[in-house]
């Protein structure tokens, strides 16, 4: 199933990803369109907590694709994303040879026997090149360095791969790409050029609310409105380190459910607040005007 | 022909689609994204899929391709709202400058009476009020356009300046890590194999802002303070303070992260808005109380005053040059420095220039993100 025809126009791809309980609005669900139908990368930026990862596993289970996920982090290079060679596995490989039949006759049967594939480690772009097509996901692509985004870059170009001693491999459909970054770095304006780019905000009272009543359908009607409106007080706040995301709101609501809450009062909220503020100096600047954020 | 033979034959003119798209795309350039010749083409391609009769869908991609961070997000929106003439359900009104830009200096170019000349006008007119914003004089702007350039400091991207630190850190390159390379091969058993490296890590240089804020720069404080907010919540390491006939340390009240209420906070903390100048009073307790302490050492001190010094300017000179041994590097800010024609010869000025290591303008948003760019490199 090519995955640049699946959906005719951006309101079939809204609707698809509704039905997995991600729901878009329409400038998101048109820019993942377009992504498809061009095959380019979807360049996702936001603050924390608003569904930039959900949106490719939501797309995963709507196109009934794998999902595979390379998650990046500081110092990450080429092998840890692509591939690597099983090096004690080699070598065992060969002492067992040894062992059991003394030294072989052909040395180049041996070396050519090492690196097989059995003893190849596929690492997230590999895998996504093999399995094609997939959702390949690229979480955090700011903690990674300028050498990782240029290696990036020219995998996300040309979609195949040269290993030197098995082949090359190329992708038959190059995959969905979607890159997330929390903005905590600046990324090269090569790579930003070669994707479509989505900036993903908190969403409004009524999506949120849709968003609650979609992913925890056991919270009450009531209650999920109390706890929307709550936490969008809490964001208006713009003193707040880290203000809570969509994710925190669905954590925070589940967690009353499960108390048993009907409706949400100053105590109830100050106990917790844990679940939806994550940093002291939030917790205590909220607990000082909650009172103030739960009439109104 | 006649002009107005020409200018009736381009009223009839039906424009292609593309030519509106690219002219939309140079509009945005100049107004300060940067768009290039590939993005164009992206953008075209993503048109094309959407059509162009579906306003959204052009609104989006856009966005999409032609933008690559949250103010260009901004630039983008203002740009279209005037561009296709027609506001799109969901964006802001946004009220459009005054008409009275020509201040600004920039040549507004003579219709030109060749052909296609009205509608090369038209694109040229709409070129930025945004850029024509940004290099604007701040002294000299209305409270509507103040309140604009309030927006645009959101664009500016403050960078810390940098010094080599003690640490090491894993590298692709640069030193031999002995210790990691016996641990990956004692891993592989004994077998040989990659060297691992090592290079030094760096840190952030303290930034210290001395702001002038004495009757001659009046008109800048306001920006200036701004600035200085911008750096401090930026996560630049900052200390902020105020020269007048006193010198007074705002860092504190500047660490809000709302601008309006940091100003008001900082308004409130200094004693003397638009009084006398005694620069190199003020300079002298700075050094004395925190500077040879330890507050200046190695930092980037950058003072933004006009140096009207009421005193001698000797004296002022004799500052100077203590904090250039203290400071890693000090930048002087005038903002007389951007008007055309400008000579240092006042006496303040020229007795701290030999100890001055870049000598820059201070007086709009261009000159602004030129100081972030001097401050970083420093």
């Amino acid at each position: 199933m090519d995955p640049r025809t699946t959906f005719p126009t951006a309101t079939d791809l809204a609707a698809a990803l509704g039905e997995t309980g991600y729901l878009s609005d329409e400038a998101l669900s048109t820019v993942t369109w377009l992504a498809l139908r061009l095959g380019r990368p979807l360049l996702m930026e936001g603050e924390p907590g608003t569904g930039k990862t959900a949106l490719a596993e939501a797309l995963a289970e709507t196109m009934d694709l794998p999902l595979i996920r390379l998650q990046c982090y500081e110092g990450i290079d080429a092998s840890q994303a692509l591939y690597d060679w099983d090096f004690p596995r080699q070598i065992l490989h060969v002492r067992a040879l040894e062992a059991a039949a003394g030294t072989p006759d052909d040395v180049r049967e041996l070396e050519a026997d090492l690196f097989d594939e059995r003893f190849l480690l596929a690492r997230p772009v590999l895998r996504a090149l093999r399995e094609a097509p997939a959702v390949l996901l690229v979480d955090e692509v700011d903690r990674a360095d300028d050498e990782f985004e240029a290696f990036l870059l020219e995998v996300l170009s040309t979609w195949q791969v040269t290993i030197p001693e098995l082949g090359t491999v190329a992708a038959s459909t190059p995959p969905v790409v979607v890159l997330t970054s929390n903005r905590t770095r600046e990324l090269h304006d090569a790579l930003k050029r070669r994707c479509l780019y989505h900036w993903l905000e908190h969403p409004g009272l009524d999506r949120e609310l849709a968003i609650v009543r979609s992913r925890a359908p056991e919270v009450s009607e009531a209650l999920a409105e109390q706890v929307v409106r709550a936490v969008h007080r809490i964001r208006d706040d713009r003193e707040l380190l880290k203000p809570p995301g969509v994710a925190e709101t669905l954590d925070w609501a589940r967690a009353l459910h499960e108390l048993g809450t009907r409706t949400l009062d100053t105590a109830t909220a100050a106990a917790t607040l844990g679940v939806a503020v994550k940093y002291r100096e939030d917790a205590e600047r909220v607990k000082k005007a909650l009172d103030a954020m739960l009439t109104t | 022909m006649s002009l107005v033979q020409h200018r009736l034959d381009a009223a009839e003119h039906v424009r292609p689609a593309e030519e509106i798209l690219l002219g939309f795309c140079r509009t945005l350039r100049a107004a300060g994204v940067a768009v290039t010749a590939d993005r164009e083409r992206t953008y075209l391609e993503c048109v094309a899929q959407v059509g162009l009769d579906d306003p959204g869908g052009v609104y989006h991609a856009g966005r999409a391709t032609l933008c690559g961070s949250p103010a260009d997000l901004e630039r983008h929106d203002l740009v279209f709202a005037e561009w296709f003439a027609g506001t799109r359900a969901g964006t802001k009104q946004r009220e459009p400058l005054p008409k009275a830009v020509n201040r600004a200096g920039l040549d507004v170019e003579e219709p030109d009476t060749g052909r296609g000349g009205a509608d090369e006008d038209v694109l040229r007119a709409r070129a930025s009020p945004t850029e024509v914003l940004r290099r604007k004089d701040v002294a000299s702007m209305s409270h509507a356009e103040r309140d604009r350039l309030t927006a645009l400091y959101g664009a500016l991207r403050p960078r810390a300046p940098r010094r080599r630190a003690h640490r090491w850190a894993t590298a692709p390159r640069g030193g031999v890590d002995a210790r990691r390379t016996l641990r990956a091969t004692l891993r592989r058993m004994g077998e040989p194999g990659e060297v691992q490296w090592r290079r030094r890590t760096t840190r952030p240089r303290r930034l210290v802002l001395l702001i002038d804020v004495s009757g001659s720069m009046s008109a800048y404080a306001d920006a200036l303070v701004r600035l200085a907010h911008t750096y401090c919540t930026s996560g630049v390491p900052t200390e902020v303070f105020t020269l007048g006939t006193r010198l007074t340390h705002i860092t504190r009240p500047l660490h809000l992260r709302d601008p309006d209420r940091a100003l008001v906070a900082a308004g409130e903390a200094i004693p003397d808005w638009s009084g006398g100048t005694r620069l190199a009073e003020g300079l002298k307790v700075f050094l004395d109380r925190w500077g040879r302490r330890g507050m200046a050492r190695g930092a980037v001190v950058v003072i933004f005053s006009d140096g009207w010094e009421r005193d001698h300017p000797e004296a002022l000179g004799e500052q100077v040059r203590r904090l250039s041994q203290v400071a890693h590097r000090v930048v002087w800010a005038n903002p007389h420095r951007g008007r055309a024609g400008y000579e240092p010869v006042q006496g303040g000025i020229v007795a701290v220039l030999p100890y001055v290591d870049d000598f820059v303008a201070g007086h709009s948003m261009a000159a602004f993100a030129e100081l972030t760019e001097v401050v970083a490199r420093a």
